[in-house]
């Protein structure tokens, strides 16, 4: 679909990034914790899908699927072949079809990577490599020209937070609030996510952990759909307090003051004469990962 | 008498003051603004003709220009890397000579416009990557060197103070400037690095005593000094930062300058007298409860939301990351910190696809970016450039490579593979 360049963009063409997350771990034991099933959450997600486009010609989606061992794009809206596709058996929308199909590749070759190597208890899904691809794609938006659409993220995420990518994560958010990026979150399995509370309050975006999932839609057609503009006149959910203490290195306690090694940045609750950290030369990004997440999750 | 005389004082100021505009008039005249500004231009310098006849800018080999200069920097970094020993917390002065030379408009409308301009963006640039770093500004006019700002963490109160900057008179004193600079530097804590970053516009330095000797005080006193020229190379700058290992570029012109000025803002590598670390005693303070009214210690004023509490001694800060005005601890939050963290763990540079690889075997290879999907297929004249990650052997194109290197510090394509994590 070639762009007419006397396009007009106003502030409220969006381009939504929907991660979704398809981690194959989260949804099988979906059904002790939380009560919708994969299907329901995909009917739910392509209704809101629709919907987005629905509300602006000029709107475009792209869903990226966090999965357990990689990440892939499954739906851009933009590019020609999920267009045309419409024309086809007229049985199922094209948007939906399309993006069906690629979403079973996806899972397969999921399935078949995890075969290679097997899980070792871990049961996060890939939420930084698909912050960063999403990342990725709204740099070429906002490369495209002076009148771009405006892009947000949106993080459909159920699995548990993955300590081993929080610095990443952290990574992805920074350069998601120097892009004015914002995150959105919502959070379809049974606990909050340290992750996403931070990425949404870090770059200004609404994190909502529905109470009643069989509504799913219409909690993300009300919450989400909106375009950045109009957020100022809604009541949107008030952003969650975000707890920004560390813990230590040494006992893993959470501290209000501590100390902070000038070359590493290790953090120890006790004066000490040199940093072990650095002394050992044990510079490795595995310790950084556990003592900066948020401590508690309030609300 | 007294009154004729300086009515003839006056009188000859104001005929000074007629040739001048003169003089400006016949500047002015001989081209019209908007002559003025393609000249000095050259737009039709930076076209190309391709190989149809088609004329292009060249900016993109600019673009590529810089990105090479970067990989260049990344390399040298990484192996550095080796021991990843970095200044972290740094002190930095900026030194900026508002002398007769900074009112020269070489940079558009004037040096000093321009400097001002860049140095703004540098301040917002240094804070975002270094979160616990202090700034401090200095001027050089008519030979004295004058501190505007305090060292601070606040990008806001030397930006504003800076605007208000105006005129520039007299000579420049790098003597005066570093003897001002040493003075402040010498009083903060060894676990800090102390920094100079002159801006120097002129071509002499007019001192009151040896420069040579201030520049060895400077040494002992390990402050890294760095010079950006903006007119030619000056020995007793060069001289400077070969001694106190700062580096001295000179801008050609005003992008070169913006370009010169952010190489400062990553932290540089520690000078192994510091490499052992010191532990510095930081506060992680709370958000304030809701709907509580407090009076905040920065501004002095009764708030209700919002705000953190100082862990030690309980007073209320407006932001962070600060230092507590009662009590002088450094508050943080974990974000602060884990913004540093990439400086610690640089990416691997990712390496160009050679040209061989991309004509023996076209069809087994990716037509898309892995990023941002965009087509890495060669249309009509676009130069067909890709680069790879040497670790997850993913192709990402141009504009990928430099967003992931420079703003996102991760490698999506390593990133969405579960095993390389592991490692």
């Amino acid at each position: 679909m070639a762009s007419a360049p006397s396009k007009q963009y106003s502030d409220d063409v969006s381009v939504v990034m929907v991660l979704l997350d398809t981690n194959p771990f989260f949804w099988s034991g979906a059904n002790n914790t939380t009560k919708v099933s994969f299907s329901s959450f995909l009917n739910h997600v392509i209704s809101f899908l629709n919907s987005v486009l629905l509300l602006n010609q000029l709107n475009q989606v792209v869903v990226i699927a966090t999965g357990y061992n990689s990440c892939d794009y499954i739906l851009d809206s933009s590019t020609s072949e999920s267009i045309n596709l419409s024309l086809g058996n007229g049985k199922m929308p094209a948007l939906c079809s399309k993006m069906l199909q690629k979403l079973e590749e996806f899972l397969i070759r999921d399935e078949q990577l995890s075969r290679e190597n097997l899980p070792t208890g871990i049961t996060s899904s890939l939420l930084s490599g698909s912050l960063s691809l999403a990342l990725c794609y709204i740099q070429k938006v906002l490369r495209s020209g002076r009148l771009h659409p405006n892009p947000r993220i949106l993080c459909l995420q159920g699995s548990p937070d993955g300590p081993e990518q929080y610095v990443a994560v952290m990574n992805a958010i920074f350069s998601a609030q120097r892009s004015m990026v914002p995150i959105d979150s919502c959070i379809v399995g049974a606990q909050h996510s340290a992750f996403l509370q931070q990425a949404s309050y870090i770059t200004g975006g609404v994190y909502l952990k529905p109470p009643q999932l069989d509504g799913l839609f219409q909690y993300l057609s009300t919450v989400f759909a909106t375009d950045l503009h109009s957020r100022s006149f809604l009541q949107l959910p008030k952003p969650v307090g975000v707890d920004f203490r560390a813990s230590c290195f040494c006992h893993k306690n959470t501290i209000d003051m501590g100390y902070i090694c000038s070359v590493c940045l290790s953090i120890f609750c006790q004066q000490r004469k040199k940093c072990s950290t650095s002394d050992t030369k044990r510079n490795s990004i595995e310790i950084y990962n556990h003592h900066l997440l948020p401590v508690a999750a309030s609300g | 008498m007294n009154y004729f005389t300086s009515n003839h004082v006056e009188e000859r100021r104001v005929a000074e003051e007629k040739e001048e505009e003169d003089d400006e008039e016949v500047n002015d005249n001989s081209m019209e603004v908007w002559q003025k500004e393609y000249a000095e231009d050259r737009s039709w310098e930076s076209l190309q003709e391709d190989e149809s006849g088609l004329l292009h800018s060249i900016d993109n080999d600019a673009v590529q220009h810089a990105q090479y200069r970067r990989r260049l920097r990344n390399l040298s970094a990484a192996t550095a890397a080796s021991r990843i020993q970095k200044g972290l917390i740094r002190y930095l002065y900026i030194v900026i000579d508002l002398s007769r030379a900074a009112s020269q408009n070489d940079f558009k409308p004037t040096r000093m416009a321009a400097v001002a301009k860049h140095v703004e963006a540098f301040i917002r640039e240094f804070f975002d990557q270094n979160p616990l770093s202090h700034i401090g500004l200095v001027t050089i006019k008519d030979g004295v060197a004058q501190c505007i700002t305090d060292l601070g963490g606040s990008p806001d109160s030397h930006i504003k103070t800076l605007m208000s900057q105006s005129g520039c008179s007299g000579d420049s004193s790098l003597q005066n400037a570093l003897d001002l600079v040493e003075g402040y530097l010498c009083g903060i804590p060894s676990y800090g690095h102390r920094e100079v970053l002159l801006l120097y516009s002129a071509l002499t330095t007019c001192d009151p005593g040896d420069v040579m000797e201030t520049i060895k005080k400077c040494k002992r006193s390990k402050i890294r000094c760095s010079v950006i020229g903006l007119s030619a190379e000056v020995f007793v700058c060069k001289h400077l930062c070969q001694e106190t290992g700062g580096s001295y570029t000179i801008a050609l012109n005003e992008f070169h300058f913006k370009d010169l000025l952010l190489e400062h803002a990553p932290p540089p590598p520690a000078i192994a007298e510091f490499a052992v670390g010191n532990l510095i005693k930081m506060g992680f303070p709370q958000r304030a409860a809701e709907g509580v009214v407090s009076i905040c210690s920065c501004h002095k004023e009764a708030k209700v939301d919002g705000g953190y509490i100082c862990p030690r001694c309980k007073a209320r800060v407006c932001e962070l990351p600060t230092e507590c005005r009662i009590c002088g601890l450094t508050l943080v939050s974990s974000p602060h910190l884990a913004r540093s963290y990439h400086h610690l763990f640089p990416i691997t540079p990712f390496e160009e696809v050679s040209l061989a690889l991309l004509n023996s075997s076209r069809h087994r290879l990716t037509t898309t970016c892995f990023g941002c999907q965009q087509s890495l297929v060669p249309s009509g004249n676009r130069p067909n450039l890709r680069v790879a990650c040497p670790k997850c052997k993913q192709h990402f194109c141009l504009d990928c490579d430099i967003y992931i290197h420079e703003s996102l510090h991760n490698c999506p394509g390593c990133e969405s593979l579960r095993h390389s994590q592991t490692i």
